[in-house]
């Protein structure tokens, strides 16, 4: 079993800029099992992102447990791998370079060199090594930034609407990329997003979030098999179900007037 | 007309050679040895003559020339004007305006003095530059990722820095035990400060997500200051030892009025209380040329080190 996350009883608190005392996530409770890919999805503020966060070890809790094939996190660790919604490349090093970072800061880039060119082929960056980033695309910083999370073979894979800052076609795109990868590498996913369609078409189990307290208000296993049509009903009575969760699902009205 | 452009340089020097020969000197003006503007506008001539021959056959030169020939030609034009102003129609003060004739002697006649004091300068500038430059990004670094440090030693460097490092004058007179380690102190302050407040300001506006990205990818805190910290806040520690070097060439001439031997400084200051003010041009001159070329290796150095900033920013 490698890649189990548990989360039990986690809180958090924050005092804001007004000196108001926050609760980010109140006892939250998730088991995410190896292998699988899970989305936190939930309107701003509650917490999903702090939970992400908290798993990667950026972040600590106030309360409860929280831990990796049972050896509780305490500080980030290279065996969690975290893409950001920027790329957050660094912009001094070729895309190789910031590829190979990971393994130069750990001492292994000698034994496992060669895990950067093929990382650098699966994301189809293959010419652009000798690049920088400002003179690729979002879309292509967004797969170097990927690249960099993995080349470490992390367990789980954390992702920080890693795609919200593409336009929504790279975005489909990147999304079919993540996926393969995801199923090639056999790790756990977790992932943050805003984007109820893209928490359907990638997840195995969608976690819904509310804020103010955060709370978990529902999770979804998605029985759907991949590759998953993204207009076929199926995929619309999902989608409308998490909808509904959020309470966004609105009403139908009979209208006042007919044309 | 591009022909025409690059022969301008030519012209312009023979109108010069022309004015100096036809035309008499001045008899307010003392003779100098030799007539060294002349043998300079010949020398221009020669070089920019082979310059336009290798240009046939090198197109790197061809376009450095057609780029820089007029410019070339203004500037020789704008010696022809000094020399018509001093040395033949004694126009402006002969006293303050020598004739060219004679600051271009004292570059030569005076040459192994001068390289002298150039060296006592540059013993003076390199010690208290390095020294300032290092201390001052060990400080940077110090206020930037240590909030002890910066506790105690922030206020320290808001209420020192400002002060002008001139205005220590007394103090370090009294402090060091010679002039030359006193104004080695004198210009290390001055390229200390602003090399210290662009460090650590440089690294407080690094964007916190480049620290969270490094240490997710299992990079210790040694290594996120070395291989995160220090490259992205490099573009403003560059800007820091522009200004901290601009600071020491002030300080170094107003050091060198501290009890020197020798030095470029001294050497003007000594020439203009003897009235010799040829010696003061060509020290300026020296001067001129000598920060000219630093400040020119400086910028390289940073076009290597930042050359990753090629088409991001430009400063």
């Amino acid at each position: 079993m490698v890649g189990n996350i548990s989360i039990s009883g986690v809180s958090k608190h924050f005092v804001n800029p007004n000196r108001e005392h926050i609760t980010a996530l109140d006892n939250v409770t998730l088991d995410i099992p190896s292998g699988s890919f899970v989305s936190l999805i939930g309107p701003s503020g509650c917490g999903k992102s702090t939970l992400l966060r908290m798993i990667s070890g950026l972040i600590t809790m106030d309360s409860g447990s929280l831990s990796l094939d049972d050896a509780p996190i305490t500080a980030p660790g290279a065996d969690r791998g975290f893409m950001f919604q920027e790329h957050t490349l660094f912009p001094w090093l070729s895309i190789y370079d910031n590829i190979a970072f990971g393994l130069r800061a750990r001492g292994i880039y000698k034994q496992e060199k060669d895990r950067v060119d093929e990382f650098i082929d699966m994301v189809g960056l293959k010419g652009f090594e000798h690049s920088y980033p400002h003179q690729l695309s979002g879309g292509m910083c967004q797969r170097a930034s990927l690249a960099r999370a993995l080349v470490g073979k992390p367990k789980v894979l954390l992702l920080d609407e890693p795609l919200g800052a593409l336009d929504a076609f790279t975005r489909m795109n990147m999304q079919d990329e993540i996926l393969r990868i995801w199923k090639e590498t056999g790790m756990t996913a977790i992932m943050v997003t805003h984007d109820v369609d893209e928490a359907v078409y990638l997840s195995d189990k969608v976690v819904v979030m509310t804020p103010r307290p955060g709370r978990i208000t529902g999770i979804l296993d998605i029985k759907l098999s991949r590759p998953r049509a993204r207009s076929s009903e199926d995929f619309l009575h999902y989608r409308a179900e998490i909808l509904r969760k959020l309470h966004y699902g609105g009403t139908i009205k009979e209208p006042s007037y007919y044309i | 007309m591009k022909h025409f452009i690059k022969s301008l340089p030519i012209f312009s020097i023979l109108a010069a050679l022309a004015c100096d020969i036809l035309l008499p000197d001045s008899a307010q003006h003392p003779v100098a040895a030799h007539s060294y503007f002349t043998w300079a506008l010949l020398i221009a001539l020669a070089v920019y003559a082979a310059a336009l021959l290798i240009s046939l056959n090198n197109k790197k030169v061809r376009d450095k020339l057609s780029y820089s020939a007029l410019f070339y030609a203004g500037a020789v034009l704008v010696l022809n004007i000094i020399n018509l102003l001093t040395a033949k129609f004694a126009v402006l003060p002969v006293l303050y305006f020598p004739s060219l004739d004679r600051v271009f002697g004292v570059l030569v006649e005076d040459s192994a003095f001068l390289a002298k004091c150039l060296a006592y300068s540059a013993r003076l500038l390199i010690f208290g530059w390095l020294g300032g430059a290092i201390v001052g990004m060990l400080t940077g670094i110090g206020i930037g990722f240590n909030k002890t440090f910066a506790y105690w030693v922030q206020p320290l460097v808001r209420v020192l820095g400002p002060i002008p490092s001139t205005a220590w004058i007394p103090l370090v007179l009294i402090a060091f035990p010679n002039a030359v380690s006193a104004s080695a102190f004198l210009i290390a302050l001055a390229v200390w400060f602003p090399t210290t407040v662009l460090t650590s300001s440089g690294i407080a506006s690094i964007p916190n997500s480049y620290f969270e990205v490094s240490s997710t990818l299992g990079a210790d805190s040694f290594y996120r200051i070395t291989k995160v910290g220090l490259p992205a806040a490099m573009p403003h520690m560059f800007l820091g030892l522009f200004n901290g070097t601009c600071a020491s060439f002030i300080t170094l001439v107003t050091a060198e009025m501290l009890g020197a031997k020798y030095g470029i400084g001294w050497y003007i200051n000594w020439q203009k209380e003897m009235m010799a003010y040829a010696n003061v041009y060509a020290g300026l001159i020296i001067i001129a040329v000598s920060f000219f070329i630093l400040i020119t290796l400086l910028f390289k150095l940073r076009d290597h080190v930042l050359s990753w900033q090629k088409g991001v920013i430009k400063w």
